[in-house]
């Protein structure tokens, strides 16, 4: 493998990485909320297709973004509404929104575009275009760091910039802020945080709405960046992978940020070379797609350092009268 | 003291929260600009307007017996098996072994051993994520969807590498030989003189969906084990308390949970394909969520929903062949009847509560 290889498998990996990376943070600010969300997945399908329809119509890909996330974010607030307002289930809800995500999307791109459950491909300014950072190309000639600046570190659309930039900030705002401190309470000890005087509802709403907002960028990333176009079933479990890495980082911003890198970086190779010939034996493809799933079974069952979720996590608060 | 009735809480909020994934639905339909009610009865008699209508709506009811039990028994312990896609996989696999590789005299023995291997298979799928669950309190709900993508990678694996018969680009087992063939009902019937479609895949397999719902409900309402099971399900510390296990209890509730899903592959596997294939589950796993919940995880609400689901099934099919409304709808519908009559049940049972108990107080 030489040199070049390697930087178009990282580049690949950096690709792959963001949509995990932007529904795994989603992810984080909710769960650490205490509110499990294992429709992760829906709320991205439902994002990727809205913003790929929106960007083909209006040929403008920042209405898409905008309409992915109000998607995504219609079934954050439906999830909220199942599991703080009525107090229902927040996994059965999960599971009721990947499946509505699921039907819904094919429905109305049959019923919009008549294609077989895709939207038109997109072209021009109904994708985000790669950014070419400065002094990509002048720099390119230099030894080993002009490669890596101009291939690796440049040429991604805003949405990898903006998912990495998000890690930090989100550290920022969950350990550095008094909202990250409340919401980090209200996934711990609600009661605590209810007797200070704070809302837990509107806390949890709040990081509900955040969840939305991260889900849609993802969803929008899918469909309008790393795609040219929405096609049925798009996600393909990346929302699952997402919820893998969250446990797999320990509900913990930085590692969710290597979680997601790895797993875009197994997805990588899995997707440049199939099959793996080791010499002794041959390790397949199928083997890598699954190692994340296998990775984070291997992390839950504490073999690694146990992985202990928020504690009130995925429990109704009920406010005593 | 009850707020409401048992009947009410049996059949009305079920019923309600039917009613209200019903009207949506049509919305839905409207909104893709076609008619509702056309659809209804373009379903109603594709699906049960002839005995090949009636042999799919059977074949699928039959698959989603099995899944619902599944997650049903699971719900007793108050585990959430999201894993029957999964150990309905490892099923078709135990199957496939069974069928391929041993020379059976006679179906019936043939089907003996296929049913113990598909449970068998099934149960083991499930036994790590629920000694996880029970001794390394890691989530049932996580692992098992993990489970699920390994078992799926697995599945292709093994028909891509290892049982794919020389020469084939599908990426399935060769066909099963004819001794394993298992009579469809139009074979069952027709010495009793009723004409049943040919070509329709119900098969024998529903006759052991049906024993099964009967061997669930006796098991929790009638055994020591089910008792434990649901004496578990609702209080983990009084479980505890009077001696039950909660390791054990897990475990052996989560095995016959995998064990029933397992066995929906013999009516796909060996009753309808006669080979495995690589999506033969085709979501029925997945279903049975919204089998168990309709059907309040008692057997004969989850044959009644599986029944439902069914005619779903065959109804959107033919919905897809004759209108211009996608398969998808059944998706649509399946996710509404999920989130009504699981996560947003307080929604609707709230206000019958309400009424119950002002009708009480006038009495």
């Amino acid at each position: 493998m030489d040199f070049l290889t390697i930087i178009q498998v990282l580049d690949s990996s950096i690709r792959l990485a963001t949509p995990l990376l932007l529904a795994c943070l989603a992810g984080l600010y909710s769960e650490r909320a205490g509110i499990f969300d294992i429709g992760l997945e829906g709320k991205m399908l439902a994002a990727a297709f809205f913003a790929g329809a929106i960007a083909f119509v209006t040929a403008n890909v920042w209405l898409g973004l905008l309409a992915g996330i109000g998607a995504s974010m219609a079934l954050s607030l439906l999830h909220g509404v199942a599991s703080i307002t009525f107090r229902g289930n927040q996994l059965i809800s999960g599971v009721a929104i990947n499946f509505l995500a699921a039907g819904l999307t094919v429905l109305i791109a049959q019923s919009w575009f008549s294609q077989g459950g895709r939207t038109p491909s997109l072209m021009g300014g109904g994708r985000f275009d790669p950014l070419t950072l400065p002094f990509a190309e002048a720099l390119e000639p230099v030894p080993f760091l002009g490669p890596i600046y101009a291939e690796l570190i440049s040429g991604h659309s805003i949405l990898v910039y903006i998912a990495f930039a998000m890690v930090p900030l989100t550290w920022w705002i969950l350990f550095r802020t008094r909202f990250g401190l409340r919401l980090r309470a209200v996934g711990e000890n609600p009661a605590a945080v209810d007797t200070a005087g704070v809302s837990v509802v509107g806390l949890r709403f709040a990081a509900v709405a955040i969840c939305g907002i991260l889900c849609g960028i993802a969803g929008a990333y899918l469909s309008t960046a790393l795609q040219a176009g929405f096609v049925k079933d798009m996600t393909a479990g990346r929302g699952f992978i997402a919820l893998a890495a969250l446990i797999f980082a320990k509900w913990r911003p930085w590692y969710a940020l290597y979680a997601c890198l790895l797993f875009g970086f197994l997805g990588a190779i899995a997707l440049r070379y199939q099959n793996i010939d080791l010499g002794a034996f041959v390790v397949p493809v199928q083997f890598m797609n699954a190692l994340p799933y296998i990775l984070t079974v291997v992390i839950l069952a504490g073999f690694v350092g146990k992985a202990i979720p928020p504690r009130a996590g995925g429990e109704p608060y009920v406010k005593e009268r | 003291m009850d707020r409401m009735p048992a009947w009410a809480d049996a059949v009305l909020v079920p019923l309600i929260s039917l009613l209200l994934a019903a009207v949506l639905s049509a919305l839905v339909i409207v909104a893709i600009g076609e008619d509702p009610w056309e659809a209804v009865k373009l379903m109603v008699t594709g699906a049960l307007g002839s005995t090949y209508g009636w042999g799919y709506t059977l074949y699928y009811t039959t698959n989603f017996i099995f899944t619902g039990l599944a997650v049903s028994v699971a719900f007793h312990a108050r585990l959430f098996n999201i894993g029957g896609e999964g150990q309905a996989m490892l099923g078709g696999l135990g199957v496939a072994i069974v069928c391929l590789y041993f020379p059976w005299p006679h179906w019936t023995i043939a089907l003996l051993f296929a049913t113990l291997s598909a449970g068998l298979f099934g149960a083991l799928w499930a036994w790590l994520p629920a000694y996880l669950q029970a001794a390394r309190g890691s989530h049932i709900v996580i692992t098992t969807i993990m489970f699920n993508f390994i078992a799926s990678a697995l599945l292709n694996y093994v028909l891509v590498h290892v049982m794919r018969p020389p020469g084939s680009m599908d990426p399935a087992t060769a066909t099963f030989p004819e001794a394993t063939h298992l009579p469809t009902l139009h074979e069952m019937l027709a010495p009793f003189g009723i004409a049943f479609s040919k070509s329709a895949p119900a098969n024998v397999t529903l006759l052991i969906a049906i024993a099964a719902c009967i061997a669930v409900w006796a098991l929790i309402w009638r055994t020591k084990l089910g008792y434990e099971i649901r004496a578990f399900g609702h209080s983990e510390s009084a479980a505890k308390y009077a001696g039950i296990n909660p390791v054990r209890i897990t475990v052996i509730a989560m095995l016959i949970s995998g064990g029933l899903a397992g066995l929906m592959a013999l009516n796909t596997t060996m009753g309808e394909a006669e080979r495995l294939i690589l999506n033969a589950t085709e979501g029925a796993g997945f279903i049975g969520i919204a089998v168990a919940l309709m059907g309040r995880s008692h057997p004969v609400g989850v044959a009644m929903a599986a029944l439902l689901f069914g005619f779903l099934y065959q109804g959107g099919a033919e919905l897809a062949l004759w209108m211009s409304i996608p398969r998808e709808l059944i998706v649509v519908i399946q996710a509404l009847v999920i989130l009504f009559t699981g996560a947003l049940d307080n929604m609707v049972r709230m206000p019958l509560e309400r009424v119950f108990m002002a009708f009480r107080k006038d009495a």
